[in-house]
C-alpha cells in the first residue's frame, strides 16, 4: 500500500489527508513536533482570553484520526533523503515514504534585531507561543507593559489577547497608519481609531531598534528608532511569517524564500509536494502572491493535492479572491481585490462609504474606464460569499452590484441595514440614480448554470 | 465601578443568604378554628389523625417548620397505618405528610415573618435584585464598547465549573428538591409574596406561586445582563425581550388573573407535550366545568398543537418557541446564559440526546394515549396497566426530575440547556419538523470558516456547529434552538440564522467555496 506521509497537522496536512481517506485506501502518517492532534491556528488567542479551552480549538475529536486510519505521529523531521525516500527524525528515528507532502507552515520573521532571542521576545504562531505567553503574560502585575512589533494581522490580534487581561500594550507600526500597505486608507484609518479607542498606546511610522536586557537575560525594554526607550516585560515579534522549512536546506529540493512548487504543488523532486503556507508558486497566480499564507489557501491546497496523489491530476487554481479577519471588535471581509493606494494599479477606483457614527466602512473597487466590479472591503457589515463570488465569476459593474448590494447582506436578523444609506452616498459621488432592489431569496438562490471562474494566467 | 459592583455583590449574598434561612426560621402556632377549618376543606375523616393533632399541635408553639413538620407527618403515618390496619380505608388520608405539614404551616404561620411580609420580601427579594443589578450595570462601562464579551469565561471559576459554579449548583438542585418534594420548607417564602399573590389572584400564595414569581425576577434581572452583554446583537436583544414578555405576560400574570376572575389557570402558551397534564383527567375534568373558556382553552391546547406549533416550525424553525417563547428556554437564556459553554460537544452526548429525547416523546405520547383512552372507557387500566401509576411515574421522573431539578440545577454544570436537549418530548416534536419539512437553515457563508470553534463551545445544545461550517455546510439539526448566539460570537462573520426557500437548505460540500469551480462540482456532487 502507498504509504503517503504529510509533515505538520495543520489546515493545509489535514485537509489533504482527509481527502486522500475519502478517495482512497493509502496508508497515511501526519508528522508534526508541535501537539498530538489538529488544533485551528487562527484560535489560539481564544484560549488565552478565556474564550475556549485548547480542546475546543481541536475541530475533530480524538477517535476521528484512528477511525479514519490517519495515523499521527509526533515527532520533528531534521531531513529528508529523497533518495531513499527517507525522514530522519529528531530522535534518530526514521521514516520512509512513498510521497511526501511538506506542510510545515510559517514561523514569526525575525529581522535580527539586537536581543531578539531574549527571553520575554516571542511571536504568536505556534502551541508553544500559546504557552509561552501565558507565562511571559499571565496578568498585568507580572507583566506591566508589552510592546508588539510589527502593525499586521497577528499583532492586532496580540495586543487584543494582552488587554483582554489588562496589560498595557504598546504597538508599533512601521507603516503611517495600520496595515495601509494592504488596506485603503479610509478603512485603515478607521482600524487606527479603534486601536486608541481600546486604550492600546500606537506609535506610527515607529521600527525597533534593540530589545534591551536586564541581567537574566530577559527582556526589560526596547528602543525606537524616534529615540524612545519603553520599559516592557514581554515583546511581541508580529511582523509578518516566513516558511518554515529549514529542515529543508540540505535536501535538495529547490526552494525560494518557501518550497517552490509548480501549479500542480509538485516540488522538483518526484513524489515531493509542498502545501500551504512553506509553498511558494514559481509565479503568482493572478494578483496572489506567490506565497500565500491564509487559512484558506492552506485548505484549498489540500483539497487540490489530494485530487493529483489519487490519480486525478489538478492544478490548483483557486477562484476568486477573498478573505477575512478581525481587528477588535471590527469584522472584516473582502471578496475580489481591493488594493491599498500604495498598491493599487492606475486604473482601479475606489468608492468609500463610512458610518457617521458607528465603526462601519466599506470600501469598493472598480476599473475606472469599464465601471468593471473588482472587489469589496467590508468592516461591520457581514456580506455573502455566494453572492460576490457569481458576481465577479458574472463580471458585473458596479452599479449593478451597488443595486443589489441587499441580496449580499449577511448580518444577522434586525440588524440595522445601510443599503440605503450608501447608496446614496453612491449616487452622489458617481452622478447615478440607483435604487436598492429588494432582497431576492430567488436571486439568492439562483445558481447560475455554468459560472465559470476567471482564469488568471 | 468595580467597588460597586462588590457592594452589589454583598447585597446580594446576603438576601440570598436571608432566602435560604427562611424555610427553617419562623413560628407557627396552629388555633383551633384553623384546624377545624381545614378538616372540613381537605375533608378529613380520620377521627384518629384529627385527635392527635388537637393534642399535639393545637395551640401549641412550634419554632420552625423543622420541629412542625415531623409532628404533623407523624400524626399523619400513624393514623393511616391505624386506619389501614383496620381497612377502614375511608379514613384513609391521601394528602402526603409533607403536603399536609405545608397546608398547616401556610395556615398556622404566625411570628415575625408572616407579620412582617414587605420586609420580608425586601430583605430577599429586594436585597437580591438590588444587588444583582449592582453587579450587573456597571458592566455598561466595565465591558468596554460593545462586541464579543466572553473573556475569561474559563478562567473564571463561576463559568468554569469552579468551586463557585458548584456551590450555585448545590443551592439550585436544593431548591428544586424542596419545591418539589418538601414543599412545607417553601411556606416562608410564600408569606413574602402573599400581597403580590392576593393583588393579583386574590388568593394567598403557594409554593408555585413562589417559584413562578422568583422565575420572573430572575428572568428580568438577568435579561438586564443579556442586554448587557449583547448590545451588539440586536436579535439577542429581540429574542430577550420577547421571552421575557411571553414568561411574565403568559405564563405569570393571566393565569392568577383567570384565577381571581373564576376561570381555569392555563398558560396559553405551554403546549402539550411539555405540558404533560393537559389531558390529564382531573385537567380535562376542570376545563369541561369551567363553561366557555374551559371549551375554548381545550381546543386552543389541541390547536396549539397539532397546527400552530409545526405551521410556524415550518416558516421559522422551533426557535419561535424554543428560544422566544418558552419560559424553560426563557430561564435558560437569561440564567442560564452564563454556562452556556458547558453542554459537551462530542459524538456521544448526541448519541444519547437522541434516545433520551425521543425516549421521553414516546413516554408522553404512551401515556397520553392511555390518559385518554381511560378518560373515555371510565377504566383506570389499560391492558392491565394503571394508568395513574404511569401518570405518577411520569411527572416525577420526568416532570420533576429531568425537567426541575436536573434540568436547571444542573446549569452550572452540564450547561443551560439540559432538559431542552435531552428531555423536552415538545423539542423532540419540533425538532421532527425543523429537521424535515421547514424554511429555517443557519446558513454557513460560502468558504469563510476559519474553524476556531467558537460557534461549538458557545452552542447550548451541544451541536458542534464547526463541523458544518467548516465544510461550508448550512446547519439542519433537530436539535437547535435558534438562540442565534453561534453567528453572534463567530469572528468571521460566518453564520445566519436564515428562513428561506427548502430547495438547497441542505447543502453536503467537501470542496468549499472559493476553490477551483471545476474540483467544486467534481467533488460535491452527490
Amino acid at each position: 500500500m502507498e504509504h503517503i506521509v504529510i509533515i505538520g497537522n495543520g489546515i493545509s496536512g489535514v485537509t489533504v489527508a482527509r481527502h486522500i481517506r475519502k478517495l482512497s485506501d493509502k496508508k497515511i502518517t501526519i508528522v508534526s513536533a508541535e501537539t498530538n492532534y489538529f488544533f485551528s491556528r487562527t484560535a489560539l488567542m481564544y484560549v488565552y482570553m478565556g474564550h475556549m479551552k485548547f480542546e475546543h480549538t481541536q475541530p475533530y475529536e480524538n477517535w476521528f484520526w484512528k477511525k479514519n486510519r490517519i495515523e499521527l505521529l509526533k515527532g520533528f523531521v531534521t531531513s529528508v533523503n529523497h533518495e531513499d525516500k527517507t525522514l530522519i527524525l529528531a530522535e534518530g528515528k526514521e521514516l520512509t515514504y512513498d510521497k511526501l507532502i511538506i506542510a510545515t507552515g510559517s514561523k514569526p520573521n525575525k529581522f535580527g534585531w539586537p536581543g531578539q532571542d531574549l527571553k520575554g521576545v516571542q511571536g504568536l504562531y505556534s502551541k508553544q507561543d500559546l504557552d509561552q505567553i501565558e507565562e511571559n503574560a499571565p496578568n498585568k502585575e507580572v507583566c506591566n507593559r508589552a510592546v508588539i512589533v510589527g502593525g499586521g494581522l497577528i499583532g492586532i490580534e496580540l495586543a487584543e489577547m494582552l488587554r483582554s487581561r489588562k496589560i498595557p500594550v504598546t504597538f508599533l507600526v512601521r507603516e503611517n497608519s495600520f496595515w495601509n500597505g494592504v488596506l485603503p486608507s479610509g478603512e485603515s484609518e478607521m482600524i487606527n481609531e479603534h486601536i486608541l479607542e481600546h486604550h492600546i498606546d500606537l506609535k506610527l511610522e515607529t521600527n525597533l531598534v534593540e530589545i534591551l536586557s536586564d541581567e537574566n537575560g530577559r527582556a526589560k525594554a526596547i528602543t525606537t528608532d524616534k529615540g524612545e526607550t519603553i520599559e516592557c516585560n514581554v515583546v511581541g515579534l508580529t511582523a509578518g511569517v516566513t516558511p518554515n522549512i529549514d529542515f529543508l536546506k540540505e535536501s535538495g529540493i529547490e526552494l525560494g524564500r518557501g518550497v517552490k512548487v509548480n501549479r500542480l504543488l509538485e516540488t522538483n523532486i518526484k513524489d515531493i509536494y509542498a502545501i500551504g503556507d512553506c509553498a511558494e508558486q514559481h509565479e503568482g497566480i493572478g494578483n496572489r502572491r506567490p506565497i500565500e499564507a491564509v487559512w484558506y489557501t492552506g485548505r484549498m491546497m489540500g483539497e487540490t493535492l489530494a485530487q493529483t496523489i489519487c490519480g486525478n491530476p489538478r492544478e490548483y487554481s483557486p477562484g476568486h479572491w477573498f478573505n477575512s479577519a478581525k481587528f477588535l471588535d471590527i469584522e472584516y471581509q473582502t471578496y475580489g481585490w481591493v488594493f491599498s493606494e500604495r498598491s493599487k494599479k492606475e486604473h482601479e477606483n475606489h468608492f468609500h462609504w463610512r458610518h457617521a457614527s458607528e465603526k462601519i466602512c466599506i470600501t469598493v473597487a472598480y476599473d475606472k474606464d469599464s465601471k468593471k466590479f473588482l472587489g469589496i472591503n467590508t468592516f461591520g457589515i457581514r456580506m455573502r460569499h455566494e453572492m460576490f463570488d457569481r458576481w465577479l465569476t458574472e463580471e458585473r459593474n458596479i452599479d449593478y452590484v451597488m443595486e443589489y448590494v441587499k441580496d449580499a447582506n449577511f448580518d444577522p436578523e434586525f440588524y440595522s441595514h445601510y443599503e440605503e444609506e450608501i447608496l446614496s452616498k453612491y449616487n452622489s459621488v458617481m452622478k447615478t440614480n440607483l435604487s436598492p432592489k429588494k432582497k431576492s431569496w430567488k436571486r439568492i438562490f439562483n445558481k447560475s448554470p455554468k459560472s465559470q471562474p476567471m482564469r488568471h494566467s | 465601578m468595580k467597588a460597586i459592583q462588590n457592594i452589589g455583590l454583598v447585597i446580594f449574598l446576603i438576601g440570598l443568604a436571608v432566602f435560604a434561612a427562611v424555610p427553617v426560621l419562623g413560628t407557627y402556632k396552629l388555633d383551633q378554628n384553623t384546624f377545624d377549618e381545614i378538616v372540613k376543606e381537605k375533608n378529613i375523616k380520620s377521627d384518629v389523625f384529627i385527635q392527635a393533632i388537637n393534642q399535639n399541635v393545637v395551640s401549641k408553639d412550634f419554632n420552625g417548620m423543622l420541629s412542625l413538620s415531623p409532628a404533623i407527618s407523624s400524626a399523619l403515618d400513624a393514623a393511616n397505618s391505624q386506619h389501614r390496619k383496620n381497612k377502614e380505608y375511608k379514613k384513609v388520608i391521601y394528602t402526603s405528610g409533607h403536603d399536609m405539614a405545608a397546608l398547616v404551616g401556610k395556615k398556622s404561620g404566625a411570628g415575625f415573618i408572616a407579620q412582617n411580609k414587605g420586609l420580608m420580601w425586601f430583605l430577599t427579594f429586594g436585597l437580591g435584585i438590588i444587588g444583582a443589578l449592582m453587579f450587573i450595570l456597571p458592566n455598561v462601562v466595565l465591558l468596554g464598547k460593545k462586541g464579543i464579551k466572553n473573556d475569561g469565561i474559563y478562567h473564571e471559576s463561576a463559568t468554569n465549573k469552579g468551586w463557585i459554579a458548584w456551590m450555585v449548583f448545590v443551592f439550585l438542585v436544593s431548591f428544586y428538591l424542596v419545591l418539589y418534594f418538601r414543599p412545607e420548607f417553601a411556606v416562608n417564602w410564600t408569606f413574602l409574596v402573599d400581597p403580590i399573590s392576593q393583588s393579583l389572584s386574590g388568593n394567598p400564595a403557594g409554593h408555585w406561586f413562589v417559584y413562578g414569581f422568583m422565575y420572573c425576577v430572575v428572568m428580568t434581572v438577568m435579561a438586564v445582563r443579556m442586554y448587557i452583554k449583547y448590545r451588539h446583537n440586536v436579535y439577542q436583544m429581540v429574542r430577550t425581550t420577547s421571552v421575557l414578555f411571553f414568561q411574565i405576560v403568559f405564563a405569570f400574570l393571566i393565569p392568577e388573573i383567570m384565577v381571581r376572575l373564576q376561570m381555569p389557570y392555563y398558560d396559553f402558551k405551554n403546549a402539550f407535550p411539555l405540558d404533560y397534564d393537559f389531558f390529564f383527567q382531573w385537567n380535562l375534568k376542570s376545563l369541561l366545568d369551567s363553561g366557555g373558556i374551559g371549551l375554548f382553552i381545550l381546543v386552543w391546547g389541541v390547536v396549539l398543537t397539532l397546527v400552530i406549533v409545526p405551521v410556524m416550525v415550518y416558516f421559522f424553525g422551533k426557535r419561535w418557541y424554543c428560544s422566544w417563547v418558552c419560559g424553560c428556554g426563557g430561564l435558560a437564556e437569561t440564567l442560564g446564559d452564563p454556562y452556556r459553554q458547558h453542554s459537551s460537544k462530542s459524538l456521544f452526548s448526541w448519541k444519547v440526546e437522541r434516545w433520551l429525547i425521543h425516549g421521553v416523546l414516546l413516554f408522553a405520547v404512551v401515556m397520553t394515549g392511555m390518559t385518554l383512552y381511560s378518560f373515555f372507557t371510565e377504566s383506570g387500566t389499560v391492558l392491565g396497566i394503571k394508568t395513574q401509576s404511569v401518570q405518577n411515574t411520569y411527572s416525577l421522573l420526568i416532570g420533576a426530575i429531568f425537567a426541575g431539578v436536573i434540568g436547571t440545577g444542573f446549569y452550572p454544570i452540564f450547561g443551560n440547556r439540559v432538559w431542552c436537549r435531552f428531555g423536552c418530548p415538545l423539542a423532540a416534536y419540533l425538532g421532527f419538523v425543523q429537521r424535515f419539512k421547514s424554511r429555517f437553515r443557519i446558513t454557513t457563508n460560502g468558504g469563510q470558516c476559519i474553524s476556531c470553534g467558537n460557534c461549538s463551545t458557545y452552542c447550548e445544545q451541544g451541536i458542534d456547529v464547526r463541523a458544518y461550517a467548516q465544510k461550508g455546510e448550512n446547519i439542519v439539526r433537530s436539535s437547535c434552538v435558534g438562540c442565534g448566539v453561534c453567528s453572534a460570537v463567530c469572528p468571521r462573520g460566518v453564520l445566519k440564522l436564515e428562513n428561506g426557500p427548502e430547495q438547497g437548505r441542505i447543502n453536503p460540500t467537501e470542496v468549499l467555496l472559493g476553490n477551483d469551480v471545476d474540483l467544486m462540482e467534481l467533488v460535491n456532487k452527490k
